[in-house]
């Protein structure tokens, strides 16, 4: 047996180098890279936005801050007629933060109520309701955008908040999401509170709703940039400007720079810049429950 | 195959944590030892050390006479089973138990008579073409066992293989390890927080508790003469009775006023009373007083826990013996008590 | 269905009626409709439309500029999906083996997601432009004069450029996921059978994520075929003229821009068809070999 208390001689002059890990230094540096490459052009967007437009117009995008970055967000902002003639920035946000919250909340009640039915009742239709509901996960609003719109436009919707929402939700991703999730729920759950004399609309209501607070969560920070973000619809089904949203604007920020002499770039720069900030704050402060929402979505 | 040494090996996390305290063993060729603690004491990390999963802080480890530290784990001549086994999942049990030597540049003919020979031994032959998902808990435990063997290591690594299993099955698996073992002739390190696994597979056992050595030793020492009062209570079941005593000026450790045991020379102070429930036998003349409160069957013997001097006392006596509850006297059957200090826990 | 399923009558039928009436209006309706209209020649100042059975069809398929249009979908749809998947799986191995500063750079890789399409096609302007361009100039550089929107190629790479810079993000956390439940212990077996990183990575990691780069394979072709609409929208400045464009958004270009209900239909409808296939080609795949466990 070994003493264990009496280490031969060498024992503590063996400390192992140590090594530089350049495999680890080129991990980081590529990730570095990669960064930047994700970082860089939004950056430049944003210092740029601090010029004025004959700067910008002469000499390009600026690395450096400038001087004009509050005169170029108040007017972007505050004044009207600057790419649009009747609304100004705010109208933008508040019109985009309508259609960020409403197609997402929408989706959602929507898409819980049909989950909860398809997967704790029993029904005679029920996989009939099922395909009916899971076959509008194959085909994007892009695909029927024309006959969307003639349908739209023929039920007198267009320039309305409903025209622009409504449509959007008709799909079924938060329902299939949802039907996911519930199916996980352990049985016994649904036998406990029915025992405890809980009918069908108290179990969704204290327990079910309670039970899926993060994958609500998860598929309202999902739900909020896609609508957020989307364009060709409100490009179609919005003509008025006050409906406009940041990034159906963004058609109109294009179209006044290619007809200017001297287009207002500082101007375009911050109001891209404000429709790119909420849904990415909103990304990267739930990010945990964001990448939840996103990878278990399509399991 | 190979001795192992570890040279004053010690592990430090980068937030500071030692979860290894500078350990020194040897292992001798051929030897099966098992490293065993509770959850936490650093015998994973000891294990994957050797392994090369993780870096050594401190020391010098050597496998045979190479000093690994810097070696990569696939250069060390080691196998390994995992926990959960740790198959491949996309590859077949026959790809699964050939990976490694494919890689060293094994010829095609070679793995397969292999794979086939220890496919034989581990009565895995049919299932060869299946895939992991495919198999038991057993089966897949197998071709772990069937993966480290092919590879003809210097070094079996087990971390705790048979944590997984259900009773029976581990209990034929332990000695078929054990078995395959000896056949093989191989060193192999074991950990397990099972001390019956430790009691029944080892030739030695080293026991840790917070990233310290507290003994090493083969099984029979460690249950005879523990080194701590954390061995005496971790190894054996039902745990070793201690009981608190002060050395009184005769020189023995009394718990009471008429209850006292013979201690060594040199012990003083505060002490704890080593013994073993079934170190003990019910005698009309017995001079320990013990209250019965609740007795367990265990089938081939009983269990009785109760009072002592004040304190809680366990003895197992055989099945033949009846006991009621109440008072009991008690004699020391065999062995001495062991004394332990009651500050330090070391054995005096 | 739960095994202890509630037995009310009227209550689910209740809750899917929501669904079930904007689907039909919103979704049936439309798509229907569209089968229909693309059988239909519409007179261009709307008074009613005459019966032509396939004619569109034919017309379209026969038209070089359609098959130009679906050429170029193709060869789009082939690169941004290669380089987006190619990029960020080599960012997510990456991600994943480091220890220090792996959330920061997750972070730092993923936010790129919440931007819009059109926002991001409307800074790829700002990059590509032909005179004060960063991008533009460093290839002015290199002596390759980049002329966004005038030039067929430049434009397309932008395209394809900026397309694929909006999509890394997704395929970067998808990846990352993938390759975070990889058990541990699998790869440090791996460790221990194979000294090469390289080799590793081919022979495990790999496989092991395939189940993951099908499906984003799926996602990234549908992707590239109706997300990047805004991209396209923006980079032509919705001047369309002789540049580059996508099957989609040529079914816009031709509905709204030329007022061609029928043909624009018609285009709608092999677009379902694709994405039918491809769905169906996805579930087959799924089906038959991708799952390990």
């Amino acid at each position: 047996m070994i003493d264990i208390t009496t280490a031969t001689p060498n024992a503590a002059t063996i400390t192992p180098k140590r090594r530089f890990k350049w495999n680890v230094a080129l991990d980081h540096l590529v990730l570095i890279v990669g960064s930047l490459f994700m970082i860089l052009p939004v950056l430049l967007a944003f210092t740029t936005a601090s010029h004025d437009a004959v700067t910008i117009h002469r000499e390009g995008l600026q690395l450096k801050m400038g001087d004009q970055l509050g005169v170029n967000f108040q007017k972007a902002m505050f004044e009207k007629g600057g790419f649009t003639d009747t609304v100004d920035g705010m109208r933008m946000l508040t019109n985009s933060f309508i259609l960020g919250i409403g197609f997402a909340v929408g989706k959602i009640i929507i898409g819980m109520m049909a989950a909860y039915a398809i997967v704790y009742f029993r029904l005679r239709f029920a996989s009939f309701a099922f395909w009916i509901i899971f076959t509008t996960l194959l085909l994007p609003l892009e695909v029927r955008i024309l006959p969307s719109y003639e349908v739209i436009q023929g039920l007198g919707l267009t320039n309305t908040y409903t025209g622009l929402i409504v449509p959007l939700i008709a799909s079924a991703t938060a329902t299939f999401f949802f039907r996911q999730f519930f199916r996980s729920v352990p049985e016994e759950l649904v036998e406990a509170s029915r025992i405890d004399g809980a009918g069908p609309v108290k179990f969704f209501i204290d327990i079910l709703v309670p039970l899926s607070r993060t994958m609500i969560a998860a598929m309202f920070i999902i739900m909020f940039v896609f609508g957020w973000n989307q364009y060709l619809w409100p490009t179609l089904i919005t003509t008025e400007e006050s409906f406009f949203t940041l990034v159906r604007g963004i058609k109109q920020i294009v179209i006044s720079y290619t007809d200017a002499q001297i287009p207002e770039h500082g101007q375009a720069l911050a109001l891209a810049f404000v429709a790119i900030v909420p849904p990415v704050l909103v990304v990267i402060f739930f990010q945990s429950w964001f990448v939840k929402g996103l990878t278990e979505s399509d399991k | 195959m190979a001795k192992v040494t570890l040279d004053g090996i010690r592990k430090v996390y980068p937030n500071g944590f030692e979860a290894v305290k500078p350990s020194s063993f040897d292992i001798p060729d051929g030897e099966f030892v098992v490293l065993v603690g509770p959850s936490g004491c650093g015998k994973s990390t000891l294990l994957r050390m050797i392994a090369g999963l993780e870096d050594i802080s401190e020391g010098a480890l050597s496998i045979g006479d190479r000093v690994v530290n810097d070696v990569d784990p696939a250069d060390r001549n080691i196998a390994m089973v995992f926990q959960n086994y740790a198959l491949y999942p996309h590859m077949t049990v026959a790809k699964n138990m050939g990976y490694g030597l494919k890689n060293r540049g094994v010829s095609k003919a070679e793995i397969e008579r292999k794979v086939a020979e220890a496919a034989e031994m581990l009565d895995l032959s049919a299932l060869l073409d299946r895939r992991p998902s495919q198999l038991s808990g057993g089966q897949r435990q197998r071709v772990a066992m069937g993966r480290a063997i092919v590879r003809n290591p210097d070094l079996f690594l087990f971390d705790e293989p048979l944590s997984n299993l259900d009773a029976k099955l581990r209990n034929q698996m332990r000695i078929e390890i054990r078995a395959l073992q000896r056949r093989l002739g191989v060193t192999a390190i074991y950990v397990t927080h099972d001390q019956v696994e430790a009691m029944t597979m080892a030739d030695r056992i080293i026991v840790l508790n917070g990233g310290v050595i507290e003994q090493i030793g083969t099984p029979t020492e460690i249950y005879e003469n523990p080194a701590s009062t954390f061995v005496a209570g971790f190894m054996g079941a039902p745990p070793m009775n201690l009981l608190k005593a002060k050395v009184n000026g005769a020189g023995t450790a009394e718990v009471t006023e008429g209850l006292s045991f013979p201690a060594p020379a040199g012990a003083s102070g505060d002490v704890l009373v080593g013994i073993r429930p079934e170190d003990l036998e019910i005698a009309e003349d017995g001079d320990m007083q013990m209250e019965v409160k609740i007795v367990e069957e265990l089938g081939a013997n009983r269990l009785l826990h109760g009072d002592l001097g004040g304190q809680e006392f366990s003895v197992s006596v055989p099945k033949q013996q009846e006991v009621t509850e109440g008072q009991i006297a008690l004699r020391i059957k065999s062995g001495e008590p062991h004394v332990f200090d009651a500050n330090s826990g070391r054995r005096l | 269905m739960k095994r202890a399923g509630f037995t009310n009558r009227w209550l689910p039928v209740l809750l899917l009626v929501p669904q079930l009436i904007i689907i039909a209006v919103f979704f049936y309706w439309p798509a229907g409709y569209a089968i229909q209209s693309s059988f239909y020649l519409q007179d261009p100042f709307g008074f009613g439309s005459t019966f032509v059975g396939l004619e569109n069809y034919t017309d379209l398929l026969s038209a070089s500029e359609y098959r130009k249009v679906a050429w170029f979908t193709v060869i789009f749809t082939l690169l941004v999906t290669f380089f987006s998947l190619a990029l960020s799986l080599l960012l997510a191995v990456k991600a994943d083996n480091i220890l220090r500063g792996a959330k920061t750079y997750r972070t730092l890789l993923m936010w790129v997601y919440a931007v819009a399409p059109p926002v991001a096609g409307f800074i790829g302007i700002m990059m590509f432009d032909q005179s004060t361009g960063p991008i533009s100039n460093f290839f002015k550089s290199l002596g390759w004069d980049f002329t966004l929107g005038v030039n067929y190629f430049d434009t397309a790479s932008a395209m394809v450029i900026v397309s694929v810079w909006k999509q890394v993000p997704v395929n970067f956390i998808f990846f990352l996921s993938g390759l975070q439940s990889i058990p541990r212990s699998v790869r440090e077996a791996a460790l221990i059978d194979n000294r090469s990183g390289m080799g590793r990575f081919w022979d495990v990691t790999f496989p092991l994520l395939a189940p993951t780069g099908f499906f984003l394979l799926i996602i990234n072709i549908t992707y590239s075929l109706f997300d990047t609409f805004g991209v396209v929208d923006t980079l032509v400045k919705g001047e369309p003229g002789n540049n580059p464009m996508t099957l989609v958004y040529k079914v816009y270009v031709d509905g709204f821009r030329g007022n061609d209900l029928g043909g624009s239909s018609a285009q709608s409808v092999i677009l379902m068809v694709l994405v039918l296939a491809l769905t169906i080609f996805q579930f087959r795949l799924v089906e038959r070999r991708i799952h390990y466990t």
